[in-house]
């Protein structure tokens, strides 16, 4: 019974709006050039063959070479620049410019020639999946896929652990020091502020060889924080406040009444946590556990920085792509590797996971919850989560100090000395560019992704799928992956034809990774923000006769102008911090602050890197004081924001 | 307010196929739904929830494309029309106020958008308050307006256009009952001194039959009875729109004998007259309409029965009796002065003269 005329209609109705038709032909194509197309050409790297070698001209003519031949007779070979020619076998003779000697010398017309000894060079292209059984084989890269997997096994479980009992803390037991409280708001924040390395190397500077504690507090002088505990704690310190604000968002949608049932029955409260609480929350620490998985296995500036000898997949490919490996397949081939691992994790979560727990955990707690008030619940458990507040506080004032100190390990007086270097170094133009790339890729993210937003929550469309998939996509490719993603894809320009390769090793590639790295961040707090407007807000603006460019600027934007300024301010944040994908595009003619710090770090120039991480920190915290001044003042009004609860 | 040429809606053979959400089977919401909305006159759609009001409208608005027929705006087809280009204004039950803007700037935003000229603008607006009663509150944010006044400031929004078409979804039911009352004498008002062409969907019968010039009942898609609110309160045309109109009862009887308009039922073998413009014939089956101020009890008369309830409620007495095995409820209103059964009394029930209708 199913009649076509509504879809007619709808369509017609869609190609009558110009301005949705290009904005979304528009978005199609860019996401599918700027992600899906990088991804695609690792793919295919991993499994499409290239090889050149030399055949002796004798073999081609007697048709025992394995040499590519047309119909017509004639075999395609590589000239001297490279290019494909086609001759006939019969004809090679004269061909100069396509024969080679042995050690691959190109002979000239002239040269003596050994007619044994004449080459010419032929391309076999074909698909094959040696790559993986090869880098299986490979020790290094054997190595860095287990413990990959290993340090993702501990990070997430520790930073679950820790981010549940701070949750529990936070959303059940009556802390009653107010100091504790703005405590948790500080660790909480913390790690959106800054940039991924500081954690690593404020541990070197307090527990390294020479560091604060361990050295001149506790007098041990052999410590060693490289290797996998250094990464696992300094990810889990970095980690777990992601796993604490998800797990509190979830305790506080749970009912009271189930809990205060069961303990009624008579349930101790071990018992209720065990029996009720816990696998309530089941499906979202599953959730958690995932995400804070992804997290460590795309890191990359905490296993480069403290990993010592314990490589991981990211600094593994890293250095095969640095260190010039003529391996292009194997490195394909592991980018694809690390890429499965976080995708598959990513669809779990994303599909399975997160309907589970909206499923378990729907609706709102009917009523405020009887803090527990036991001493020996409360005082040991705040106690912990004190400490831990209290060191990862300490860690993060490690860094101002580590670049006031003259020479941390030998000479604690306070100097300003590597701030002088800083500047008298290139410290200025690392700052500029970093801030400007940065600065131009938040606006374009924050629009780019509020459109997109708009499109998906208010839109039906075709296509609507594969945009919504994409730009969320962007947020299981681990950065490295995407850098030789992009180094693949458009080094030789799209399709290695050339056409974009003039934005290969510019500013611009840059802002395009930037953007594609925080647009499913931007993205997702659309979303969530537009599910809040009532649809017909919308529909009446259209209703009095305005067009969907107009509906989207005068009412969709201004009721959701907060998920636009925090995105484009997560955006400049995450840009600036950023250094996973940006380190393997970056050409000497920007200095990005992360890389500095990086190369500062590896040198042993701790000094120099805490001075560039301090006033790194200081920037990021000052965009994000700026943003919530500004939305509290400029922001969508409070009444909006009351109206849409 | 100038007024431009007054237009109709007409929904020729309109149907509309949805999918369910969760068997993925198609069915239709709305189906072969033919009307007829004259210029200027104020259109009731009417009927229980998910009956598929709120779908039509939408399609007239342009929000949904119908899967089969045609609408017409006065005599221009506008199915592949969008939203934005259709002289249609609506009122949606929450109002949807742009929360960002004071009540001036909603008001003003339809005519923003036709480029008005700012003096025209602010004339257009002062008048169009005036008339809502709303002059004086320019400048407020809607948050700070009460649910009547933002009900207005959507009414007023809507208007300021001057559309073909005013469509209104359910725009009362978050008011409370008092000021429901006043708000659609108002919005009557409202429509009869600009004379636009109205649409309204409820499922408040009350409301319905205060407001509307014509009112369409709707059941599962279709259209059960269209007609004036008197039609279909008097002659409803099925049992669906007897029940879903008011209180109602219902007697089954014979037709015994058929005169001269009138005929003759036997209900538990005691025969009363009742009018017969259908034309029903002997021996037939039939049902009796009978709303709850049409019957009459007194000591003498056709059909006998026994009183089961009898209360006091003000404006009138209410019973309920037992004719045969069937109940019947019954209002007697103004009952000052006369007799006041008891339970278990026996009575006669008689119908007050051409109010009992036969299905
Ligand atoms: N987008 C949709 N997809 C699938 N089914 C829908 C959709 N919109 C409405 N329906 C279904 O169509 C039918 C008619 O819906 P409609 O909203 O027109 O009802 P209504 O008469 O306005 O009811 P109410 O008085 O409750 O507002 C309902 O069964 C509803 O579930
Ligand atoms: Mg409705």
């Amino acid at each position: 019974m199913k009649s076509s005329q509504s879809a007619a209609l709808e369509r017609r109705k869609f190609f009558a709006d110009p301005v949705m038709v290009i904005t979304i032909a528009l978005l199609t194509v860019l996401l599918a050039l700027f992600i899906l197309y990088p991804l695609a050409m690792l793919l295919l790297d991993s499994i499409y063959v290239r090889e050149t070698s030399l055949v002796p001209v004798s073999q081609v003519r007697a048709g025992t070479a394995d040499v590519p031949l047309s119909e017509d007779g004639t075999i395609r070979v590589l000239d001297n620049k490279g290019k494909a020619v086609d001759v006939q076998p019969d004809a090679l003779e004269g061909a100069w410019g396509c024969l080679y000697a042995k050690n691959g010398r190109v002979l000239k017309e002239g040269d003596e020639i050994d007619p044994e000894n004449v080459y010419v060079k032929v391309q076999k292209r074909y698909v094959t999946f040696d790559a993986f059984p090869r880098i299986f084989a490979d020790y290094t890269f054997n190595t860095a896929f287990f413990n990959t997997l290993k340090l993702g096994m501990i990070t997430s479980f520790g930073s679950v652990i820790i981010g549940l009992m701070f949750a529990y803390v936070d959303c059940y037991v009556n802390v009653r020091s107010r100091a504790v409280r703005k405590m948790f708001d500080v660790v909480s924040t913390l790690p959106v502020v800054s940039p991924p390395f500081v954690l690593s190397l404020s541990m070197i500077l307090l527990f390294g060889r020479g560091g604060l504690i361990t050295r001149e507090l506790l007098g041990i002088y052999d410590s060693n924080v490289y290797g996998m505990w250094g990464i696992a704690i300094v990810q889990t310190l970095t980690f777990f406040p992601v796993c604490y604000m998800m797990l509190k968002g979830l305790l506080k949608n749970i009912d009271p009444s189930m809990e205060e049932a069961a303990r009624n029955m008579g349930a101790g409260r071990m018992k209720v946590f065990t029996t009720v609480t816990l696998p309530l929350m089941l499906p979202g620490l599953g959730n958690a556990f995932l995400v804070t998985f992804i997290e460590s296995v795309a890191d990359f500036a905490n296993p480069m920085m403290i990993g010592g000898s314990y490589d991981t997949l990211a600094t593994t490919i890293y250095l095969r792509i640095t260190g010039g490996s003529y391996d292009t397949n194997g490195a394909a081939a592991m980018a694809v590797v690390l890429l499965s691992i976080t995708l598959v994790l990513f669809l779990i979560q994303k599909y399975y996971l997160e309907a589970k727990t909206a499923a378990t955990l729907s609706g709102k707690a009917s009523r405020a919850r009887a803090l527990i008030d036991d001493r020996s619940v409360r005082v040991p458990l705040t106690i912990l989560c004190s400490l831990i507040s209290a060191f990862v506080i300490m860690m993060y004032i490690a860094i101002p100090f580590g670049a006031l100190f003259k020479l941390w390990g030998r000479d604690y007086s306070l100097s300003l000395k590597w701030f002088q270097q800083l500047f008298r170094d290139d410290g200025f133009k690392a700052f500029k560019d970093s801030f400007l790339l940065s600065l131009i890729a938040s606006p374009i993210t924050a629009l780019l992704s509020m459109i997109i937003s708009y499109l998906v929550v208010k839109k039906r469309f075709r296509g609507k799928a594969f945009i919504e998939f994409v730009s969320m996509l962007a947020m299981a490719v681990p950065g490295t992956v995407l850098g030789v993603g992009f180094i693949r894809g458009f080094a030789g320009g799209v399709f290695r034809t050339g056409f974009l390769q003039g934005i290969y090793g510019t500013g611009i590639i840059l802002v395009i990774v930037f953007v594609v790295r925080s647009l499913p961040v931007g993205t997702r707090s659309g979303i969530s923000a537009l599910r809040q407007i009532d649809k017909s807000i919308e529909e009446s603006a259209y209703d009095l006769g305005a067009g969907s460019a107009k509906v989207f600027l005068s009412v969709t934007l201004p009721l959701i102008k907060d998920s636009f300024l925090s995105g484009l301010v997560t955006t400049f944040v995450r840009s600036i911090t950023a250094i996973s994908a940006v380190i393997l595009l970056v050409t000497p003619r920007y200095l990005l602050i992360t890389c500095r710090i990086n190369e500062f770090a590896e040198k042993g120039a701790y000094g120099v890197a805490c001075a560039y991480a301090t006033i790194l920190i200081v920037i990021t915290y000052a965009a994000i004081v700026i943003m919530n001044w500004v939305i509290k003042h400029f922001g969508t009004s409070k009444a909006v924001r009351l109206k849409e609860e | 307010m100038a007024q431009k040429e007054k237009k109709g809606v007409r929904l020729d053979h309109i149907s509309k196929i949805y999918n369910d959400p969760k068997t993925g089977k198609a069915f239709y919401a709305v189906r072969d739904v033919s009307l007829v909305i004259e210029p200027g006159s104020f259109v009731t759609l009417l009927g229980p929830s998910g009956c598929g009001k709120t779908t039509t409208l939408r399609m007239i608005a342009g929000f949904e494309s119908p899967d089969e027929g045609e609408i017409y705006l006065g005599e221009e087809p506008i199915n592949a029309l969008m939203p934005n280009k259709r002289d249609t204004a609506m009122v949606f039950q929450s109002y949807a106020l742009f929360p960002h803007y004071n009540v001036y700037d909603n008001v003003a935003y339809g005519l923003k958008l036709r480029k008005m000229p700012k003096r025209e603008m602010d004339e257009r607006i002062a008048k169009i308050l005036d008339l809502v009663e709303l002059t004086g509150m320019e400048t407020r944010m809607t948050h700070q307006l009460s649910g009547g006044q933002q009900q207005r400031v959507a009414l007023a929004r809507a208007m300021v256009v001057e559309p073909s078409v005013l469509l209104f979804d359910e725009p009362l039911s978050n008011l409370d009952a008092k000021l429901r009352v006043s708000m659609r004498t108002e919005i009557r008002r409202i429509q009869q001194t600009l004379g636009i062409t109205a649409v309204y969907v409820t499922h408040d019968q009350a409301e319905a039959m205060a407001i509307s010039d014509h009112i369409i009942i709707m059941n599962k898609g279709v259209i059960a009875q269209m007609g004036t609110p008197e039609e279909i309160y008097h002659h409803p045309q099925s049992e669906f729109v007897a029940d879903f109109i008011g209180e109602v009862n219902f007697l089954e009887g014979d037709v015994t004998a058929v005169g001269e308009g009138a005929c003759t039922v036997s209900i538990d073998g005691h025969a009363v007259q009742v009018a017969n413009p259908d034309g029903f014939e002997v021996g037939k089956r039939c049902k009796l309409v009978l709303r709850p101020e049409a019957g009459i009890l007194a000591d003498t008369g056709a059909l006998p029965c026994k009183v089961a309830l009898s209360c006091f409620m003000g404006a009138y007495q209410n019973y309920h009796v037992m004719v045969g095995d069937t109940l019947v409820k019954l209002a007697d209103y103004c009952p000052v002065g006369r007799k006041v059964y008891r339970v278990g009394d026996t009575a006669y029930l008689s119908f007050r003269e051409g109010c009992v209708h036969m299905l």
